[in-house]
């Protein structure tokens, strides 16, 4: 059997967090997460992570991975030290999904519609969005591409800050934020546009430019060089001791391959 | 030589706020929060708090139960239940007025109060809808870079409450979990700082002094401390248990069905501490609660 969509997602997001830093690499949902441990079990080995909890570890925490499964702590990294350790410093790439993009990648995860006072619909809240937003790099990963997420005009709030020059303070600094990928279930996008536009770098194996563009609320530049690269053995058997009781089946309805039109 | 004494029942802690208060509750979306306490407002009839909470189901019950009249807020989850439904109903319903922050500015604020700054600078925000949905206003630099920053306000807190393992009677205490978010801070913005612990002991360095390290900040940020057995349920109190994942679901669900506060009050706050401790399996059902795995 082939590759999943869920697999090819995992290495493009383990691509996203190619770096010869060392930083804390947070990747929030399953494959994010595993994305970020394929990255540091291959080309970036000095990427950090936490247990998910309060401890730095050297070897991925397994998904599910229960206590005698569970690396060594190597290192301490509370919450009380994130910010100032992390974040603030801007030693930490995070890839996060938030329910809106609009096209200078300003996301929303506070809420949708209505009045600040009085929401239509009430979500988390903007976290740690603001933050990480304008001191460290942040990738997405969007699984069901569509113009509900990559929405047209502004997201409804601006949880974390984009490239919207309408939205600049005079005077404030902003050369921290720094976006950098879009991994979603059609393809990989980055903002290396005009002015950090977004464009289409790779597209999934089966799927097309128009496809992605018609399933977005903005105009895409296409820059398609290549198809997103499917997992080799070695990535497929790392991405299995990374997740062996196999959370990333359930990211997308009943699996599909990573080729389209594949069965 | 004369001892000090700032032991006091959860009541007597309770008797201490006042209605319009703004209040800090420590702990971490579902996690060390000192529930005990807080189902002892809820028993109460205070009211008007305006609640500076890293929001769990403290957050979420306080709002149902219109106690809050203003929430200070990063996020309010249940870790596994993404979305706090009741907090959730509250915003939806425009009952609860917000000020909603990042994370990091939040401890800011209270670092900001517990030095008695009025505020301190950052850049989290800029860019965002925060500053101005805040009423948050920017400062300039006055050093040749003249930086445009968010002024942060200090969160200056009337009273905290704040749940440990161990304290003694002078207000010494214990907090023995892998993570103690910012309680630290939450203890040092209030004016008074209230503690809740699994275990009271007469002093420490008879009963715990190997464990000294665990000490979070000093007895002398502390007003009063109260022993209440299984405090933090249903949120996680690692190493002694975990969070009651069942109670979550039922608490969350009854959000939808029945949709109406008055209707889980009873089982959800309970009469009496007593009562509630029963009802969730008295202190040995709470401290077998597993510790869940992330």
């Amino acid at each position: 059997m082939g590759a999943t969509l869920a697999e090819l997602c995992i290495v493009a997001c383990a691509e996203t967090f190619r770096t010869r830093r060392e930083i804390v690499a947070t990747g929030i949902g399953p494959i994010p997460r595993i994305g970020a441990g394929l990255a540091k079990l291959t080309h970036s080995p000095g990427l950090m992570m936490t247990d998910g909890e309060a401890f730095l570890v050297e070897q991925p925490v397994p998904l599910g991975a229960a206590g005698g499964e569970r690396p060594a702590p190597a290192g301490y990294l509370p919450f009380s030290r994130f910010f100032d350790s992390a974040v603030w410093t801007g030693r930490r790439h995070a890839m996060v999904t938030p329910t809106q993009i609009d096209r200078f990648g300003q996301t929303n995860l506070s809420a949708l519609g209505g009045t600040h006072a009085q929401p239509k619909v009430q979500m988390l809240g903007a976290r740690g969005f603001p933050g990480n937003g304008i001191y460290h790099p942040n990738s997405m990963f969007i699984p069901a591409h569509s113009p509900r997420v990559f929405v047209a005009g502004e997201v409804d709030r601006v949880s974390s800050p984009g490239y919207n020059p309408a939205r600049r303070v005079p005077g404030g600094n902003y050369r921290g934020i720094d976006l950098r990928r879009i991994v979603t279930d059609l393809c990989v996008m980055d903002f290396g546009g005009p002015d950090r536009a977004i464009r289409v770098i790779s597209l999934h194996p089966g799927v097309t430019f128009a496809q992605v563009q018609d399933a977005t609320g903005f105009e895409l530049i296409d820059a398609v060089e290549s198809e997103t690269p499917l997992p080799g053995e070695e990535q497929l058997a790392l991405i299995e001791r990374l997740d062996p009781r196999g959370f990333r089946a359930r990211v997308f309805k009943d699996n599909p391959p990573a080729e389209r039109g594949a069965s | 030589m004369p001892t000090i004494d700032k032991t006091m029942d959860p009541a007597a802690v309770v008797s201490r706020l006042r209605s319009g208060m703004t209040l800090g509750i420590g702990g971490w979306g579902p996690r060390r929060k000192p529930m005990a306490l807080v189902r002892e407002i809820l028993r109460s009839d205070l009211e008007d708090l305006v609640l500076v909470s890293y929001g769990g189901p403290d957050a979420g019950m306080l709002c149902a139960a219109g106690k809050v009249r203003k929430l200070v807020f990063a996020f309010v989850s249940l870790d596994e239940i993404p979305l706090e439904p009741w907090f959730r109903k509250s915003r939806e319903a425009g009952a609860v007025d917000v000020l909603e922050l990042d994370e990091g500015m939040f401890q800011w604020g209270l670092k900001a109060a517990a030095l008695s700054l009025p505020f301190l600078p950052t850049r989290v925000g800029l860019g965002t809808d925060l500053p101005e949905l805040g009423g948050l206003k920017t400062v300039t630099s006055p050093y040749d870079d003249g930086e445009v920053l968010v002024a942060m306000p200090a969160l200056k807190l009337d009273a905290a409450l704040i749940h440990v393992h161990r304290a003694d009677r002078r207000g010494n205490v214990q907090a023995l979990g892998p993570d103690t978010y910012y309680d630290e801070w939450f203890a040092k913005a209030a004016d008074e700082c209230f503690v809740s612990c699994e275990e009271l002991v007469d002093a420490m360095e008879v009963a715990r002094p190997q464990d000294v390290w665990a000490n979070l900040f000093e007895r002398c940020f502390v007003t009063g401390v109260t022993e209440t057995p299984g405090g933090a349920h249903p949120t996680t109190m690692p190493p002694a248990y975990g969070w009651d994942m069942g109670w979550l679901k039922k608490y969350a669900a009854a959000a939808r069905d029945p949709g109406d506060w008055g209707a889980v009050a009873e089982w959800a706050v309970g009469a009496s501490e007593a009562d509630y401790l029963a009802s969730v399996g008295g202190r040995e059902g709470v401290a077998a609660l597993p510790l869940p795995v992330f």
